[in-house]
């Protein structure tokens, strides 16, 4: 059963006419926790507010539990959990006042559906006489998540729920997720971390309003076509310059401590050798698993 | 070695609250300097006193050779800076920015000529050059504002978390720019919330509730904590602060 | 000396660019002085009068032939007798009455004196003035020119009465006026910047994505400001008539149930002007200049509006505070029930309904 239907989804703005969003097609099933990964500008925050309901869409239809999002609008509005960027709270009421007005408006109460949220309400309940205004951005974010859940949504929608928020957080912020999904709730989660998007079930790398790719984490990764390795010496600056030089490097980045290259035509011995002869002290070169982050830069670069 | 920032005990404290609690440190010549904590620990009010924004309330500290409470607009003509929030006047074009920024700094008109041909050129920014800073994508912004902060030499460029949001490619090309301004004895002090990032850091020194709980190099702080990654590092320091509840 | 100049070319560059800012910065001024040039003039000219002819003899025809000859006055009716007089007051229609007592011919052939009753309304104090001035001056004249044909002086002396406002307070103008822009002011800008701080802090989008109406949450956000407008009322009241001395001539049930429809006109002004803008400064910006301003221009507290252009008297029309102005002096002043104030109270009420109408129809359930 799939929970969330996009079909060839498009959004435009301005007199130019700049693709949003362009001709984005995949689905999301009951009970995944699906990521929608990308940097700023690629689309994310306009595909949420067409899944919303909060914009139209300029072509293309999307659809949330059957029901479409431009003629059955109220329906998606009454069941869905909404959690746009920036933890959209009343600064100046308390941790319970929010939670109550947001409780109420959706014609439930707190107590109703306490053990959805108890796991994550538990960490800011001795603030709750605290206003939302005076909590720090990991606060917020419990907070923010626990409004979108008091009413027992069928499907989640979490707009980069984590930009902005401490690693620890953030780290914490997941945990919580994975317990959710426990719960049967469908999660549509978007982040710019890459990190983040080996946690979900499924993901979609998304670009300037273009998919680049969707599977699971681990099939994306599968699917990286070249031998990746991961390359360390005593200078990260003279390595990416060295391996720049290489005529036979495909592909090279700094990856933390490491840089990351493909070559054509040369494997792990000779690319050593010619790093050696560089004069780079200390060099080693190991093959490595790629990550998502390897997939999407490949991605961009092509 | 030469020292570029040095600091003792370095203190800010607003009426009761200790922002920022006897930071010691040194940094030196050429080096790319990782300021990480999560937020709220004190890194903002810590690198507005660095730059010569806000007086100490107790504590010394030197930047590029001058005294932080008596000579601080020495210290401002000597340094350059970037944040997330504000770098680039939306409503000027390229070029207007860099001879606004250039012109500030003092550089001669023949000068500002020069970098601002230097720069458009290496960022390839020449068909833009004319353009509205607001017309162009988040990661050019970026590096024009990091180029710009560059404009009048100084001896250390202060970064305020640069990189946010941008794709992972845009992310490294802004890297290759700080490597660059590194090798050519530009010292950079950059705040990060990627981990990454700060292995590209010579040293990092991380803050948690107002103190500086570790300064190394990111090698030696995974020997040390005994992990594989710096995510697990700040995990381990940041796990038990008290601010930020 | 050059950072200045720098500086200088980098602010004139953000002026220069931000078009709507320079609209006003230049539009307003042109726009201002056009509108107090023409319209906004003490000057009287074609006021509406009634006269009462009781005498009915060549002597009172000859004075008011002369009157109606002036570009002062315009005669609206001549009455046979003094009975309709106060209807013709009550009704608005008229400021001013001229009444010729029965024996006005002989006691000028006579005696050679004579009075002319000069009765008017001085529920607008200043107005009433010039108005007085203006006649007696013409009386005047007409004195001096019958005096040019004879050696015995003739003398024909105005008796002034003041209707409503016989100490000439300038209170009883302007605590209405006042009235209506404090009213005016909280109502519209309060909660037009309360809506649009929804749509700015984004809380707005989540209320959207909900079960909840859009009509409620419009409601929901007037309601607060009702009731601090209804205490404000109550306040200008009190100060008004225990410190300034202000009576009340009608019932203050009726002028406190007028007082609740004006709140709500300008309340779903407010929610008008929140459909409408996106940003608080914006929504701040229209309800100053585009309600202020036009409230003490068209309201009639400080210019009178039967003076302006037409074009500017048709625009007074939709200005909801001309007509409270009118209500509330109407019933603090002369009195009136409600039967004197009817018809303005149906079109405020027309004003409001109209409004409510196109805030709901233009309520954005989306947000673009």
């Amino acid at each position: 059963m799939e929970a969330v239907v996009l079909n060839q989804l498009t959004k435009v703005y301005g007199k130019q006419k700049s693709m949003a969003v362009d001709q984005v097609t995949f689905s999301v099933k009951k009970g995944e926790l699906f990521g929608l990964i990308g940097p700023d500008g690629a689309g994310k925050t306009s595909i949420f507010r067409m899944l919303t309901t909060l914009l139209l869409p300029d072509g293309g239809q999307a659809s949330v539990n059957g029901f479409d999002v431009v003629k059955d609008y109220q329906q998606i509005r009454n069941t869905v959990g909404y959690m746009p960027g920036r933890f959209s709270l009343y600064q100046d009421l308390t941790i319970e006042e929010n939670l109550n007005f947001f409780a109420t408006i959706f014609g439930t109460s707190i107590q109703e559906n306490y053990d959805l949220i108890r796991d994550i309400y538990v960490q800011i309940e001795k603030f709750k006489t605290r206003r939302a205004g005076k909590l720090s951005g990991g606060m917020k974010q419990k907070l923010a998540l626990c409004c979108a859940l008091i009413h027992k949504p069928t499907v989640l929608f979490l707009d980069e729920p984590t930009t902005g928020v401490d690693p620890v957080s953030r780290k914490e912020f997941w945990d919580m997720l994975k317990r959710l999904k426990e719960q049967d709730i469908t999660i549509v989660v978007s982040t710019p971390y890459m990190d983040e998007a080996t946690l979900c079930d499924r993901i979609a790398l998304i670009q300037e309003g273009k998919i680049l790719g969707i599977d699971s984490p681990e099939n994306i990764i599968d699917a990286y076509p070249d031998e990746l390795y991961e390359i360390k010496a005593g200078n990260m600056y003279s390595l990416l310059n060295a391996l720049e030089r290489y005529s036979h490097t495909r592909r090279s980045y700094a990856f933390g401590e490491f840089a990351h290259a493909s070559f054509n035509g040369s494997n792990a011995d000779d690319a050593l050798d010619y790093l050696k002869q560089q004069g780079l002290p200390q060099v080693t070169v190991r093959k490595t698993r790629p990550t998502i982050e390897d997939c999407f830069i490949r991605l961009l670069k092509n | 070695m030469n020292t570029v920032i040095q600091t003792d005990k370095l203190t800010k404290r607003f009426g009761d609250f200790i922002a920022t609690n006897e930071i010691t440190l040194e940094v030196y010549k050429g080096e790319i300097f990782g300021f990480l904590g999560a937020n709220g620990a004190g890194k903002t009010t810590a690198m507005r006193m660095l730059c010569g924004l806000s007086k100490p309330s107790s504590g010394k500290a030197t930047i590029a050779g001058f005294d932080v409470y008596r000579e601080t607009e020495k210290i401002k003509k000597n340094i350059g800076y970037m944040s997330q929030k504000f770098s680039l006047y939306d409503d000027l074009t390229v070029l207007e920015n860099i001879s606004f920024f250039g012109g500030i700094y003092g550089l001669s008109d023949r000068q500002l000529k020069e970098k601002s041909e230097t720069l458009i050129g290496r960022l390839g920014l020449r068909q833009e050059a004319n353009k509205l800073v607001a017309s162009l994508p988040l990661g050019w912004k970026q590096k024009l504002s990091f180029s710009v902060a560059l404009l009048h030499y100084p001896k250390i460029v202060f970064l305020d978390e640069p990189t946010g949001g941008v794709d992972p490619l845009t992310r490294r090309q802004f890297w290759d720019l700080i490597y660059e301004a590194a090798a050519g004895g530009v010292t950079i002090f950059v705040t990060t919330h990627y981990m990454d990032e700060a292995e590209y850091c010579n040293r990092i020194s991380i803050m948690v509730d107002g103190k500086v709980e570790a300064l190394d190099s990111p090698a030696n702080l995974k020997k040390t904590f005994q992990v594989n990654t710096m995510d697990e590092v700040f995990y381990q320091l940041a796990r038990g602060a008290k601010r930020g509840e | 000396m050059k950072q200045f100049i720098t500086f200088l070319r980098k602010e004139f560059a953000h002026v220069l660019r931000d078009k709507k800012t320079l609209l006003i910065l230049f539009g307003m001024p042109i726009v201002q002085i056009l509108i107090f040039g023409f319209a906004l003039t003490n000057e009287v000219k074609n006021t509406k009068i009634v006269v009462v002819d009781q005498a009915r003899d060549e002597s009172s025809q000859q004075l008011i032939s002369r009157i109606e000859a002036s570009r002062y006055f315009e005669i609206e009716t001549i009455l046979p007798d003094a009975k309709e007089i106060d209807n013709a007051f009550r009704r608005g229609s008229v400021k001013m009455a001229v009444v010729f007592p029965s024996n006005f011919g002989p006691d000028l052939a006579h005696l050679k004196r004579a009075q002319v009753q000069i009765i008017a309304d001085a529920s607008d104090p200043n107005t009433a003035n010039t108005l007085t001035n203006y006649m007696s001056s013409v009386i005047a004249a007409h004195q001096d020119e019958l005096n040019g044909n004879s050696e015995i002086p003739y003398r024909i002396q105005p008796h002034l009465r003041m209707l409503y406002n016989p100490q000439l307070k300038g209170v009883h103008n302007f605590v209405p006026g006042v009235m209506a822009l404090v009213l005016m002011l909280v109502c519209v800008m309060m909660t037009a910047v309360s809506i649009v701080r929804e749509k700015e802090t984004g809380t707005m989008e989540i209320l959207l994505v909900s079960p909840f109406k859009p009509l409620l949450v419009m409601v929901s956000k007037a309601v607060p400001y009702l009731i601090l407008s209804l205490i404000n009322v109550v306040t200008i009241l009190l100060v008004s008539m225990y410190i300034l001395d202000l009576p009340v001539n009608g019932s203050l049930l009726l002028l406190f149930a007028e007082s609740t429809l004006f709140i709500i006109t300008c309340l779903t002004f407010g929610i008008f002007i929140s459909v409408k803008t996106n940003s608080q400064q914006v929504a701040m910006l229209i309800s100053l200049m585009g309600m202020m301003l036009p409230t003490i221009m068209f309201s009639g507290f400080m210019f009178p509006i039967e003076n302006m252009p037409v074009a500017l008297q048709v625009i007074s029309n939709i200005v909801p505070a001309k007509w409270f102005y009118i209500i509330v002096k109407s019933i603090m002043i002369k009195g009136l029930g409600f039967s004197g104030i009817w018809k303005e109270t149906l079109i405020l009420a027309g004003i409001t309904l109209f409004l409510l109408v196109v805030s709901l129809k233009n309520f954005k359930i989306r947000l673009a």
